[in-house]
């Protein structure tokens, strides 16, 4: 492998959005959490293929549509080596992590979920942890059970192991907190789940750009994330899930290439992956996070995780200073963001004026209203990292709140 | 042309915030405006009464006295709270069809209209749709007494 980038300034340099001007001042970009920006390789791989390789994929005889279903499939090798995952067919394309998410609920639910059995999920999931889940067990007539969460943001695995019965079919749990920044531990609980044949799906968003995943040694069952957090483009996103699984698993969408055979009587259904990619599929989405992965892989996960720990231990450690500032999540395994409410000044009020400061954050409840509930505040205010963000910004952010707690 | 009522008081508004000279400024008046006062009482805020945003929650009260439409409001966040002083302001006490009518073009013109934006999600483009549903249903109860 050629050198690795380990230069702020280069790595900064390849993102065209960072020289940007927001309100008049230097963007400072912490919404990371939310999407990340675009390496200029990202939106290369995008424009030159739409520029010389634009084709349908899949049983096009002709050049472009042989040449865009290689690059394509080649795609999805990339990932399984990026996950590393046992068969590139165990990468199934989603439109992002909500998308694998329902897919699951939808085609696990169809085949293994009957009345009266049980979904686990945590009490820091994102909406789009739960809702599908509730979903399905109105359908089926199962029940949600939900994991508390200590008031530092954190699991407590004697709960955990409570908490799974012989009704429990399915236990699905986010991997890095969206709202709290929490590190769970995923390969214990997934062990605790494995003793008792039961599947588990982790929510990865907020974990695959910050630090490596491989599915073989977790042992998960499914692993989802979406390609827009991690460098790549919007709209595409990957279900990793073990083959036997998937095999069992009924299909999720009807469509083209979903198929091996249609008649009017009976349908058979396409091998994995293509038994769950109906349709044409965000291609060009694809190619993207191709170009997204090379990206990671182009400055490594070493350089990325001690970078972005430094960024949140120079940001706690900054912010902790603030009379009047509370944080939300302090678990002692935390990744890449920082959650916070300043005393009597509301998220809101605090994110408008940062935004003026041309500072990016998110305020609300991140869509995960029942943790807002747990800890009693209307939302909070997220400073989230990537590996393109330095210790000026975080100053920067530091002096736009006391600028902020000025004006209230 | 006839000068509205409302339009008077837009004029005005728009000629108090030309005194400002920059965005802090402006900010500093609207969290002024905000802060001056507990703009709806403490039982009137009942989730009869919450327009739910996704990022700060608004409790809007109306009621007819004399055929004019009286708002009282309230959201928890102080820009917010802000923004909606100035648009009871303009709008209460105006009769239901002037408040119908009026397309509220001053917040665009002291610069804050991002904040009626629907991308914000503030509560505060479903409280003007609000008070004119409210206007709306005055004005047909006043066409139409029982």
């Amino acid at each position: 492998m050629s050198e690795l980038l380990t230069d702020i300034d280069v790595i900064r340099a390849q993102f065209p959005i960072l020289q940007r001007e927001i309100n008049g001042k230097p963007l400072v970009y912490l919404d990371n959490g939310a999407t990340s920006q675009k390496p200029q390789s990202v939106i290369d791989a995008v424009s030159n293929y739409y520029s010389n390789e634009n084709s349908n994929i899949h049983r096009g005889v002709h050049t472009l549509s042989q040449e865009a279903t290689s690059a394509y499939e080649e795609v999805r090798k990339k990932v399984q080596k990026f996950i590393n995952a046992k068969h590139s067919h165990e990468v199934i394309f989603t439109s992002g992590t909500t998308g694998g998410i329902n897919l699951v609920a939808s085609s696990f639910g169809e085949t293994f979920i009957k009345k009266g059995d049980e979904i686990l999920i945590t009490a820091m999931e994102h909406h789009s942890n739960i809702v599908p889940w509730q979903m399905l067990c109105e359908r089926r007539g199962a029940k949600l059970k939900v994991l508390p969460i200590s008031k530092e943001g954190e699991i407590d695995i004697e709960e955990y192991k409570k908490l799974i019965g012989p009704k429990t079919e399915l236990i699905s749990l986010v991997h890095v907190s969206n709202s709290l920044g929490t590190i769970n531990p995923i390969k214990e609980m997934i062990e605790i789940a494995h003793a008792q044949d039961i599947p588990v799906l982790i929510d990865g968003a907020q974990a695959i750009h910050h630090t490596p995943v491989d599915v073989q040694e977790l042992d998960a069952d499914f692993y989802v994330f979406s390609a827009h957090k991690m460098y790549g483009p919007t709209g595409v996103g990957v279900l990793y899930g073990k083959e036997e699984l998937l095999n069992d698993m009924a299909p999720y969408q009807g469509g083209g290439d979903m198929i091996k055979s249609v008649t009017f009587e009976k349908t058979i259904y396409n091998d994995l992956p293509h038994k769950f990619e109906a349709g044409t599929p965000n291609i060009v989405g694809g190619i993207g996070l191709g170009a997204a992965i090379d990206f990671i892989n182009s400055i490594g996960f070493d350089f990325i995780q001690a970078h972005e720990a430094e960024l949140s231990r120079f940001a706690v450690s900054q912010l902790r200073d603030i009379k009047g500032l509370r944080f939300i999540g302090t678990a002692k395994e935390r990744a890449g963001l920082v959650s916070f409410v300043l005393d009597g000044i509301h998220p809101y009020d605090t994110g408008v004026i940062l935004d003026k400061l041309g500072i990016a954050v998110r305020t609300g409840h991140h869509c995960t209203q029942p943790v807002m509930n747990f800890f009693e505040v209307p939302g909070t205010v997220r400073a989230s990292f990537a590996v393109y963000n330095t210790k000026q910004e975080v100053v920067k952010l530091v002096e736009g709140i006391d600028r902020v707690k000025r004006m209230f | 042309m006839v000068v509205t009522k409302i339009e008077q008081k837009e004029q005005e508004i728009i000629e108090e915030f030309s005194l400002f000279e920059d965005w802090m400024d402006r900010y500093e008046h609207i969290i002024g405006l905000g802060k001056e006062l507990p703009l709806i009482a403490d039982e009137l805020k009942t989730d009869d009464l919450l327009i739910k945003g996704c990022q700060s929650r608004v409790w809007l009260h109306a009621k007819v006295e004399d055929s004019k439409v009286f708002f009282t409001a309230d959201s928890d966040a102080i820009i917010t709270k802000g923004i909606i002083s100035l648009l009871v302001r303009v709008l209460s006490g105006q009769t239901p069809s002037e408040i119908i009518e009026t397309d509220l073009s001053f917040i665009d013109e002291i610069g804050l209209k991002e904040h009626l934006s629907p991308t914000r999600s503030n509560g505060l483009v479903s409280m003007v749709k609000q008070m004119k549903l409210y206007a709306l249903a005055f004005r047909t109860q006043q066409n139409n007494p029982l």
